[in-house]
């Protein structure tokens, strides 16, 4: 039998998705399926004054139309599961809206039709009469005494305030011999996966049973959350969440569509399909990031860094949807990045605004920590004239120190963050392009180049640090003919834990992966799971997967010793096989050992039939994956274009399954954030009009422009779980942001240019560099 | 209105409204879902098929418009029930992830390779250009796509 662990080994979900066989929750055809349309507010903020939504009602081929009040005492408002402070302001969000209007893209009305292009029609006869209400945008703005308040009943727009502090920071800025300022903005993103959200509902009235396909990432947690909703028994609704095309957070989420579509489906008695416009996706899909803060760091001058201080707004948008709150809260935890600082402190205002909720973007709240200390490590290395290299070196928590406890009360798991570093250093020939750069210079072009060096919290995470459950669940099953059925909660959305798992399982039983089913996403087959987002999949549900097929194979051990006539302590398993030590002619196979554990005529008396074991892993901490990324940039001063030169990723996951799937998580991810460096911004005007509310006006990284990524690993095991597995999935976004940021910014150096926020698009590079010219 | 259109060799003939969307006639009228829609304007490239040996954005065209041709989709890739090399490519070097966009892609891909059977990195990431994917980060598309040039090319000395 190969070895299976830590093999590229080809994934076993590609033939049906390259032979267009996938199927996506809009590939759902039910019989006398009624197709969703949704109205949405074209206005910010609005009173609604009337709703007429007779013409509509009579439209070609409109089976029902609904609004706010035919769902207020029907369905519960939309949940949030985070609650970082007691005295959080919560806004009540209907499913529809009631009397009032607070993002553009609110839903205000549901059109079931036969077809969905006659939905589509009957939208435009819907006559809403609003009354326009001063709209707020602006974080800052949304604070003052004047602005208008999203949510009237709430008396402000100021949702709550955090903090997050330890060791003695006002102490850390009196000792330091220099304290380096910069404000930061984090735009807002638009996760845009490629699948737009979509929903069917179907209700089987004989049994009360409400089944419900979503395109989501946590298809357990929809179950009990639109249960909750619609006030359905847990067990009366099913969950399917077949391919999932991408999530990156947006899925991670439960929304007023999946209780729309189900309340519709029990009201009708007739399946309903909503599939999302990509318009829909990206006025009420969650948006990401969206902070405004003002960082310092308080350094010796030998470049010791002494304690860290942040002031920051963060934009919650309308309402709360899953985790919102929840999401800038991660900022805090990772501030002191991959560095032995002794004093931080993360004071967060969390502000409503006129605009679509922010939530769980890829990285969610990380890349924003890893974005602040980078830059400002590079802005201090600057200001003390010391090698950006160097001063990080200086500061690394050093390998010998883990587990390393940080100020604020978090356990970093393993590290060696300056072998990371080094590598990098060395793939990306540092003197060499430091010499390059030099002589570039003199001949008046700008080349920069850019490390970035990080630490993220994954493997979410233990469930005392969870607003849900942390932990995750698998079943391994035997069946009678040998064949192996997996069951997980954590149900992928592209990142291949079918492979992965079947690796795992595979090697552990020692069949061959052709043997092994990965089945996933789907409530009334799988056992109640969590699901995949915060780089879990692998550290927590393999773990899970991996601890089930231990147990299945002790048993089988057990069964092979009666089987053998032999005692436990001399069975190994040997190339699939079950054999005696002692006397190795004598074996069985896992096959027999199955037949034998469902038709236990031969078996083992003191023990229970089948071949079947349950794991729910909870992890002791989360996992802390790092490494180093370097960017070689060179930027065109006169059309301000920046273009990446070189690109080398050191990353450390910990132990790997799968090398391949790695490097692609590894690579997609920093091509997301190269898109949040260089072209990507969710811009709303002053009405509160997303303007960028289109593929065609909002840039994602297309084949052209994206970098080419030189990728290596280091290999530093998590001892928070069996398979030393830390997560990768968000490495990328969360590493790359500074290291292109840095690298344009070091280009610029000798324009005087310090910082210029993102995206760095040509047009305000040359902005920049046009002010540098005019001081 | 009355068409008719071949689909990976079968003829289909059906009456349909006239704004009806070609993609939206391949799945729901002919039942072939691995067309996706990812945006309905013609900017991601998800539901990319090959008309008259032609990518085209299926999202962009009447089904009407089809009529009288020949279409393939993503299910008409196969021959003899072995995969196009560029479906292997995308297999062998991991060009896919979601897989959402892959469709698209592969038949975008197909045509860049029917027109340049051997191209450079720069002109693989430029005839890609109208093909969005969220997950790769292209590279292994770039890679997946050279793999299968590599293939061709072979069975083609062969």
């Amino acid at each position: 039998m190969p070895k299976l662990v830590g093999q590229a080994f080809k994934r076993v979900e590609d033939p049906r998705l390259i032979t267009g066989h996938g199927q996506y929750v809009d590939d759902v055809k039910l019989p006398f399926m009624g197709y969703a349309a949704i109205l949405r507010s074209p206005h910010a903020h609005a009173r609604i004054k009337n709703i007429d939504v007779s013409k509509a009602k009579q439209a070609t081929g409109v089976i029902a139309v609904i609004t706010g009040k035919d769902i207020k005492d029907k369905i519960a408002p939309v949940p949030c599961a985070a609650r970082p402070v007691p005295d959080l302001k919560v806004p009540t969000h209907y499913a529809l809206a009631m009397d009032k209007v607070y993002f553009v893209g609110h839903p205000i009305a549901v059109v079931v039709a036969e077809d969905r292009y006659q939905a589509s029609d009957a939208l435009d006869l819907i006559e809403v009469d609003y009354e326009e209400l001063p709209a707020v945008t602006d974080m800052e703005k949304a604070l003052k005494p004047d602005a208008p308040l999203v949510h009237e009943d709430l008396g402000t727009n100021l949702a709550f305030t955090w903090k997050v502090e330890g060791g003695d920071v006002d102490k850390a800025f009196a000792d330091a011999d220099v304290v380096v300022r910069q404000r930061f903005v984090n735009q807002r993103l638009i996760p845009v996966p490629m699948e737009p959200r979509a929903v069917v509902a179907q209700w089987d009235a004989g049994n009360r049973l409400l089944t419900l396909w979503v395109s989501t990432q946590i298809p357990h947690l929809v179950r009990s959350l639109v249960a909750g909703m619609l006030n359905l028994p847990e067990n009366h609704v099913r969950v399917i969440a077949p391919d999932v095309g991408g999530g990156f957070g947006q899925k991670l989420q439960v929304y007023a569509e999946e209780a729309l579509m189900s309340f519709l489906a029990m009201q009708l008695n007739r399946p309903v399909k909503w599939a999302e416009t990509r318009r829909e996706n990206f006025l009420s899909s969650i948006h990401g990031r969206d902070q405004i803060g003002e960082m310092e760091l308080a350094l010796k001058s030998d470049g010791t860094i002494l304690g860290i201080r942040y002031s920051v707004l963060a934009d919650m948008g309308a309402y709360y949807q899953l985790l919102t709150p929840a999401i800038p809260t991660l900022t805090g935890l990772m501030l002191c990045g991959c560095y032995k600082i002794q004093a931080m402190r993360m004071e967060k205002k969390a502000v409503f605004t006129n605009k679509m909720c922010t939530d769980a973007y890829r990285g969610a709240g990380r890349p924003e920590a890893t974005f602040l200390i980078e830059r400002m490590v590079d802005l201090a290395s600057k200001e003390l004239g010391l090698d950006p290299a160097e001063i990080r070196r200086k500061n690394f928590i050093p390998p010998d120190a883990f587990p390393y406890a940080t100020p604020h009360g978090i356990t970093y798991d393993s590290g060696n963050y300056e072998a990371a570093l080094n590598l990098a250093l060395e793939l990306v020939e540092y003197d060499k392009w430091r010499k390059e750069q030099e002589e570039a210079r003199k001949q008046g072009r700008y080349i920069g180049i850019g490390i970035s060096s990080y630490a993220e919290i994954c493997g979410m995470g233990p469930t005392r640090a969870m607003p849900a459950g942390g932990w995750e669940s698998a079943t391994v099953r035997v069946e009678p003919s040998g064949k192996v059925t997996v069951l997980t909660g954590a149900h992928p959305h592209g990142q291949g834990e079918e492979t992965s798992f079947t690796q795992i399982v595979a090697e552990e039983l020692g069949v061959s992966p052709e043997d092994v089913t990965v089945v996933h996403g789907d409530t009334d087959k799988v056992q109640y799971g969590i699901g995949i987002f915060g780089s879990r999949g692998l550290a927590v549900g393999g773990t899970a997967v991996y601890r089930a097929a231990q147990q299945v194979k002790e048993k089988a051990l057990k069964i092979a010793a009666f089987l053998l006539n032999v005692s436990e302590d001399d069975v190994e398993q040997r190339d699939g096989d079950f054999v005696s030590k002692s006397d190795p002619s004598k074996s069985v196979t896992l096959q027999q050992v199955a037949t034998a554990a469902y038709d236990p005529k031969n078996y083992p008396p003191d023990l229970e039939p089948g071949l079947v074991a349950t794991s729910f892993f909870e992890p002791t901490n989360f996992t802390f994956p790092f490494g180093t990324h370097i960017c070689v940039c060179e930027v065109d001063v006169e059309t301000g274009e920046v273009k990446v030169l070189r690109y080398v990723a050191v990353d450390d996951c910990g132990k790997v399954i799968n090398p391949m799937l790695v490097e692609g998580q590894i690579i997609g991810g920093i091509v997301q954030a190269f898109g949040q460096a260089m072209m990507e911004i969710g811009i709303y005007d002053e009405n509160g009009q997303l303007v960028t509310g289109e593929l065609m006006d909002y840039a994602i990284p297309k084949a052209k422009n994206a970098p080419s990524i030189t990728v290596d690993r280091t290999e530093t095991p998590s001892p928070v779980n069996p398979l030393g597995a830390k997560g990768v999935g968000e490495a990328g976004t969360i590493g790359a942001t500074p290291a292109f940021v840095n690298a344009v910014c070091d280009a610029l150096e000798p324009l005087g240019i310090k910082h210029i926020d993102m995206p760095l698009t040509p047009a305000r590079v040359w902005k920049a560099i046009q002010q540098a010219k005019g001081k | 209105m009355r068409i008719k259109v071949t689909v990976n060799g079968k003829e289909y003939s059906h009456d349909v409204e006239p704004r009806l969307l070609l993609v939206h006639y391949l799945r729901e009228v002919c039942g072939l879902t691995g067309t996706h829609v990812g945006c309905e304007t013609g900017i991601c490239g998800a539901c990319t098929v090959l008309l008259n040996g032609q990518a085209v954005k299926s999202c962009l065209l009447f089904a009407v418009q089809a009529d009288g041709q020949t279409v393939t989709t993503i299910e008409g890739l196969q021959q003899d029930g072995k995969l196009h090399p560029v479906q292997e490519g995308f297999w062998e070097k991991h060009g896919l992830q979601c897989g959402f966009c892959t469709p698209g892609m592969i038949l975008a891909a197909v045509q860049l390779l029917a027109r340049n059977p051997n191209p450079s990195e720069e002109e693989i990431r430029r005839g890609l250009e109208g093909n969005l994917c969220r997950c790769t980060g292209y590279q292994q598309i770039v890679e997946a796509v050279q793999w299968a040039a590599e293939r061709m090319s072979q069975g083609r000395a062969l």
